[in-house]
């Protein structure tokens, strides 16, 4: 496949692993966090921890939107569909996320609320459209790629003047998350590694730029280097991250230059920041309140948030005490440290963030590398 | 003097409740249009059962349900589909397919046209394949009751003396072949969609293998310890499917997996992984080493075998794992499917 098999050749890729075994200096450790659950997701698939020296170590991040979403807000999502007048639009991978007790928006589906499956944003306006005497509702999240595609949903909406048409926003902001993980109190209490430095969002960053980062990598001494989702692009970035520690320097380097600029796709912030504006603080499955790592609807577009159309309340629950998503999601713990892990919480039925996504970190070392936790007995 | 009944209005005409009511428009809707499709000696008895001969051997038989949307996908439909589907759960058996039956539930309202083209396919695809369809049901449900249309078939076959291909014959060593290339079939039906089209130029690879089961056997015999057709859920489902059951592992080497660059770019779009992704014309046998290449050969020999290729080998692993050398040079597990295929949102 063209523009993808390039990224994904053997024999560079022994190239790469050698050159980082060489220049990583065996008397210390080095431990990334790679933050973009379509990273954790391309280690596990392609094997490409295994190929990095022992002493180079990745920690799985919280940037699997699917994963990081509480339950609260499931729960809210699952009462709204509830009501007999709305029809809600869901990503499909939102579907069997688990909510605080236990059930999904599949199985709410299977109880007969109205949920449709939808592939993009104007699978919802269309819905919207066939159904007027319907109130669509489309579930949004997701971290910087996605917000623009749904404001222009809402400019969409409104121009076509659907009047009972909403979005129930989830839209979620990294810089946020990578700040409350260097920084935050609440981390602390629980514990938490050393992080010698991060492997930037991929797509995120094709929004955003990589200006954001900036002050990140300054004010907590921390190298991040934007990584493409291919695993040569995140090989290349590991390589750039050991020389940053190496030389000392905490810069902000861009590995996936082919996609990435400083200052990101201007056209799409815009259209963003016409529409929403950042909540005070919004949860984290996994990492607690997060303060500004939230977006919401503005004012100006009240009539299309479903939060307020329909006075949906968010009641916080807690999650499994058992649980070790918290630990996990900052390196304190790997997904074998925890009790649930392979037990009562599979992909069939996850009880944390981590299990919830293909993308999340416990459900990748599930899927596929849990063979190495085990001994392999070859013929 | 017989009574005057109006022709079926195939062209503008649909199913209404009387097609399944037991009445002079069923009878009609029967030999008028299936009748015309299946023709042979047994259907055209009339009777409620169909009796037939059977030669030497054990007899084979399955049953499928055929419930796919949507009901038309290129190349083919939900009538050869549900022929070729049970001909092939015969034939991984190892054995000759002979009869088929085929039931259908059809929803009010639907069109003559479509029913048309359906049972003519499927008439088409059972006489190409040697195979008689000699007994069959309608039943119509009302609007809303059933998605257009299910058809139900079971298949009847005979099995040769000494043979009897089964999971549990898997042994450490074993080669794991495959007949052709992975994920034609669902990437097809996915591109239709009604929220997910996408152009390309996938068809489904929908075919009725027993021929091609039939060299195998004449070239490798009971050193074929299993067959089966990775449709639902795909290879990886097949083959955890047969570690657990015959207590085995695999190993497999991802670059001699045949995939289609098309398949492969479009489950690449759709976060898929192509190992999960529906055949409907492809088989995968477990082979004793000392024969797999004389199998292989006899699979090449045959067009619907022509990529054929063996793709690794059994292992002892208490954990029944398949895993998968990757051709980026790491390994992984080939796990079952979680849940339904969902695409990934970023």
């Amino acid at each position: 496949m063209k523009y993808a098999d390039e990224f994904r050749d053997k024999t560079i890729a022994r190239g790469l692993a050698r050159v980082i075994g060489a220049e990583a200096d065996s008397q210390r450790e080095y431990r990334f966090m790679e933050f973009c659950g379509g990273h954790t997701h391309a280690i596990s698939r392609y094997g490409l921890e295994y190929m990095l020296p022992a002493n180079v170590r990745m920690i799985h991040g919280p940037g699997c939107p699917v994963c990081v979403l509480p339950a609260s807000r499931i729960d809210m999502a699952i009462r709204l569909a509830e009501q007999p007048e709305v029809t809600l639009c869901v990503y499909g991978d939102l579907m069997r996320v688990p909510g605080s007790q236990g059930k999904s928006l599949l199985s709410a589906k299977a109880f007969g609320a109205d949920i449709r499956m939808v592939y993009s944003t104007l699978d919802a306006i269309r819905i919207a459209e066939q159904a007027p005497n319907r109130e669509v509702v489309f579930f949004a999240i997701g971290f910087e790629t996605t917000t623009p595609p749904t404001a222009v949903m809402i400019r969409l909406a409104e121009k076509k003047w659907l009047k009972s048409f909403s979005v129930f926003c989830n839209h979620m902001l990294t810089p946020s998350a990578m700040h409350s993980i260097l920084e935050s109190p609440d981390i602390r209490n629980i514990g938490r590694v050393e992080i010698d430095g991060f492997l930037g969002p991929a797509h995120v960053s094709t929004i955003i730029g990589t200006e954001p980062y900036e002050v990140l990598a300054e004010q907590f001494g921390k190298p991040i280097v934007i990584a493409g989702f291919e695993p040569l692009d995140m090989m290349q970035a590991i390589l750039m991250l050991v020389r940053q520690v190496n030389e000392g320097r905490h810069e902000v380097e861009n590995q996936y230059s082919r996609a990435v600029t400083r200052k990101g796709n201007r056209r799409a912030q815009e259209e963003v920041s016409d529409i929403f504006e950042l909540r005070d603080q919004f949860e984290w499955r996994g990492l607690g309140l997060v303060p500004h790592s939230g977006l919401k609807l503005k004012q100006a577009y009240a009539q299309f948030d479903a939060e307020m159309r329909f006075t949906m309340h968010e009641v916080r629950v807690a999650d499994n005490p058992a649980c070790e998503c918290g630990a996990i999601l900052r390196g304190v713990k790997r997904p074998v440290d925890c009790k649930l892990f392979g037990t009562v919480c599979t992909p069939e039925i996850p009880i944390g963030s981590c299990m919830v996504s293909s993308e999340g970190a416990c459900a990748a070392q599930w899927t596929y590398g849990r063979f190495r936790d085990y001994r392999l007995r070859r013929a | 003097m017989r009574a005057y009944q109006r022709k079926l209005d195939i062209k503008n005409g649909r199913v209404d409740l009387s097609h399944g009511a037991g009445g002079r428009a069923m009878a009609q809707l029967i030999s008028g249009l299936f009748h015309e499709a299946f023709g042979n000696e047994w259907l055209a008895r009339g009777n409620d059962q169909a009796a037939f001969d059977v030669g030497a051997g054990r007899m084979v038989m399955t049953t499928d349900g055929y419930v796919i949307s949507p009901l038309f996908f290129p190349g083919g439909n939900i009538g050869s589909l549900a022929v070729h589907g049970t001909i092939n759960d015969v034939a991984m058996g190892g054995a000759r397919p002979l009869y088929l039956s085929a039931s259908f539930i059809i929803e009010e309202g639907f069109r003559f046209s479509d029913l048309k083209t359906i049972a003519d396919s499927m008439g088409e695809a059972a006489r190409a394949a040697g195979v008689y369809i000699i007994t069959g049901d309608t039943k119509v449900v009302e609007r809303g009751k059933a998605d257009g249309l299910f058809i139900s078939t079971t298949g009847v076959g005979v099995l040769a003396d000494g043979l009897d291909l089964s999971a549990e014959k898997a042994r450490v060593g074993d080669r794991v072949l495959v007949s052709g290339s992975l994920g034609d079939h669902g990437t097809a039906i996915m591109s239709r969609r009604q929220n997910l089209a996408f152009e390309t130029e996938i068809v489904s690879d929908s075919a009725a293998l027993h021929d091609l089961v039939a060299l195998m056997v004449a070239a490798g015999g009971s050193s074929i310890r299993v067959m089966r057709d990775p449709t639902r859920g795909g290879l990886a489902a097949m083959l955890n499917e047969i570690a657990h059951q015959s207590g085995l592992g695999f190993h497999l080497q991802e670059e001699a997996i045949p995939v289609k660059p098309a398949v492969a770019a479009a489950c690449e779009l759709l976060g898929l992984d192509p190992l999960h992704v529906a055949n409907e014309g492809k088989l995968v046998a477990i082979v004793a080493p000392d024969m797999a290449d004389a199998v292989l050969a006899a699979m090449k020999a045959h067009p619907l075998g022509c990529d054929a290729a063996d793709i690794g080998e059994a292992v002892a692993d208490n954990h029944q794992f398949v895993q998968m050398s990757t051709s980026f040079g790491g390994g992984r597990i080939v796990d079952w499917l979680s849940g339904e295929q969902l695409p990934r949102i970023c």
